[in-house]
């Protein structure tokens, strides 16, 4: 470090223009191809394994695919994407997604900022604290989803058991069988495992909030919400926004709770996009038309983020 | 310890709170306490169920456990070959977490300092995958894992879970290498070293707060997941302990006090990463390029 430090007060132009007069042609050569070198192992397993998949999707889904091999894979052109617009369980499943971002989205997002705020400055124990908000996002889906299963259960859920205490309910309800006590339940574990991922991104927001200017506001005399909505909210936009777009394409592709909660039922009802998708090419082997809906789905989230970056660039953000 | 204080005060003087001259302590801290509880709560039920023995769980709510018992571990950790889906969840998170660092550190340190033609193009065509929906990928995923013979394989997992953390691993680890003074690596170079070393011996441990903070995002990330480790494997012997534990599971009967206590081995590793790393990486990183 020492060396570092002394080394460090030559003039930097000095260094460079040394090492170039002594470089000959092999050595710029090398030089120009840093770069590529550098980048070049993450875009190979980037292209091949994120990339390139992109595609071929698309193209799959204009096809009658078959996984099967020696099976012939007739191209049907748009017909996988007209039947998913006429498939009723498709339909269900889009209200459904839609649903998931309507109801878990926005009570993430302020239980999120609130977590954020209250922990945001000094406090005793404060590590504690934002440990304890954040765990919940480093659990497994599968974990998670059948300790909410249990706490629902209709035989010994603690849920059944408090609704039988406080309320004399003593008929014990099935929640994760029927649609919309499933829905709710599985909203809920949404909401408790999403809370720390938004919580965790408004902390560092909050961070680079002027303080002088928060205070100067509360010595003219604005109050606490005030002060709020015109210094602190206004100054953590971008990340209001960025939490925004991550969580809406999350949660518009919810498929863990749904397989291990409810799988699906009764009767498709509490589908999402994705695990009716999953369903569709893994256990009925419509491959093709399983990419056409997953490509439907992916070009309206890819439109979403377009126009929410548009909407960033043009606030200047 | 009265030197300490002092330098807290001049400190808080310096910049004030947020919430100014009035930091509402005591109220904060009620609220501190309450969110703390809600978010450990769950878990906190599976600890205490997963000391209940089995036929204790069935049909009764239960609260405290009547009887504790660590049977349900020494079952869960004998049974369903328990161990063996700990080491492969293990190999993977550890394997994905090496080389996604090691890709990503160079292609960030590419990225931070060379200027050359496409730099911007693959830039944003790494960026672009976080706007990419996975729903996107698990069908095709599948069939190229499948021509490559790498379905139903632990490598072949690595390799995906490698692709999917990259992109954002790139742009974090970008924004920190970017704000490292150019001068410490002109004074390394001087002395001879090569773009490795320097990459190695100078801006990793310089670095190591962002690093830390991107093992912590990968590891969660490859213990956790659920849907391709799903799709991919078949045999019982390569589960993951997502996979594995599900076998607890059953169609009729639920070994509900087993898989509680598989739940709690399962997630301790995964909290203590985080526990670790969050110690670590609080210097200085408020998560890279976000802000």
């Amino acid at each position: 470090m020492t060396t570092t430090t002394t080394l460090e007060r030559r003039p930097a132009a000095v260094s460079l223009g040394a090492a170039s007069r002594r470089s000959g042609h092999w050595q710029r050569v090398t030089r120009r191809a840093t770069p590529y070198l550098l980048i070049l192992p993450a875009l190979v397993v980037y292209a091949v394994f994120t990339a390139y998949p992109v595609f071929r999707q698309f193209e799959i889904s204009f096809f009658n695919w078959h996984i099967f091999p020696g099976a012939s894979n007739p191209f049907v052109g748009l017909s996988n994407y007209t039947k998913a617009f006429e498939d009723p369980n498709v339909r269900t499943a889009a209200f459904n997604s839609f649903l998931w971002i309507v109801v878990t989205v926005p009570l993430e997002m302020a239980i999120g900022l609130f977590a954020a705020a209250v922990l945001a400055d000094r406090l005793p124990g404060s590590a504690l604290w934002r440990a304890a908000v954040y765990i919940p996002v480093v659990t497994s889906w599968v974990v998670v989803s059948w300790v909410f299963s249990y706490i629902f259960a209709s035989q010994g859920g603690i849920a059944n058991g408090v609704l039988g205490f406080f309320a004399g309910h003593t008929e014990s309800i099935d929640w994760t069988a029927r649609t919309w006590t499933g829905n709710g339940v599985m909203w809920l574990l949404t909401i408790w495992k999403g809370i720390g991922w938004a919580f965790i991104i408004f902390l560092a927001a909050l961070d680079g909030v002027p303080r002088d200017l928060a205070e100067a506001a509360r010595i003219d005399g604005a109050s606490e919400p005030r002060v709020w909505s015109n210094v602190v909210i206004p100054s953590i936009r971008a990340a209001i926004a960025f939490v925004t777009v991550m969580l809406v394409i999350g949660a518009a592709q919810t498929f863990a709770q749904v397989y291990l909660v409810t799988s699906g039922g009764p009767y498709n009802s509490t589908q999402t996009l994705m695990s009716y998708m999953r369903q569709q090419a893994f256990i009925d082997f419509a491959f093709g038309y399983a990419a056409a809906i997953g490509s439907v789905l992916a070009l309206v989230l890819i439109g979403f983020s377009w126009v929410e970056i548009h909407v960033l660039r043009q606030q200047d953000l | 310890m009265a030197q300490r204080s002092k330098q807290n005060q001049s400190r808080a003087s310096y910049r004030p709170g947020l919430y100014g001259t009035r930091p509402r302590t005591r109220l904060r801290l009620v609220l501190a306490i309450a969110l703390a509880l809600l978010s450990l709560g769950p878990l906190l039920y599976m600890l205490m169920l997963s000391f209940q023995s089995n036929g204790d769980i069935q049909g009764e709510v239960v609260l405290i456990p009547s009887h504790p018992t660590t049977s349900n571990y020494v079952q869960a950790w004998s049974e369903n070959s328990f161990g063996h889906y700990f080491a492969n969840s293990l190999f993977i998170a550890f394997a994905t977490v090496v080389i996604t660092v090691a890709l990503a550190s160079l292609a960030a340190f590419g990225f931070a300092r060379y200027k050359f033609p496409g730099r911007e193009l693959i830039f944003y065509t790494f960026l672009a995958s976080l706007a990419i929906p996975n729903v996107l990928l698990l069908i095709p995923q599948y069939l190229l894992m499948d021509r490559l013979h790498l379905l139903d394989s632990l490598l072949g997992l690595v390799l995906l879970y490698t692709s999917s953390n990259l992109p954002f691993m790139v742009f974090l680890l970008r924004g920190f290498f970017a704000a490292i003074p150019r001068e410490y690596e002109e004074a390394f170079r001087l002395d001879g070293a090569s773009t490795l070393r320097v990459v190695l011996r100078l801006i990793a441990p310089l670095s190591l707060p962002a690093i830390a903070l991107v093992s912590m995002f990968t590891f969660s990330a490859a213990w956790d997941e659920f849907p391709l480790a799903l799709t991919m494997l078949d045999t019982p012997s390569k589960f993951t302990l997502p996979i594995g534990l599900s076998d607890f599971i059953g169609e009729h009967t639920t070994a509900w006090g087993q898989f509680f206590a598989g739940s709690v081995i399962a997630t301790l590793p995964v909290v203590i990463v985080f526990l670790v790393t969050q110690r670590w990486s609080r210097s200085g990183v408020s998560l890279g390029g976000l802000r």
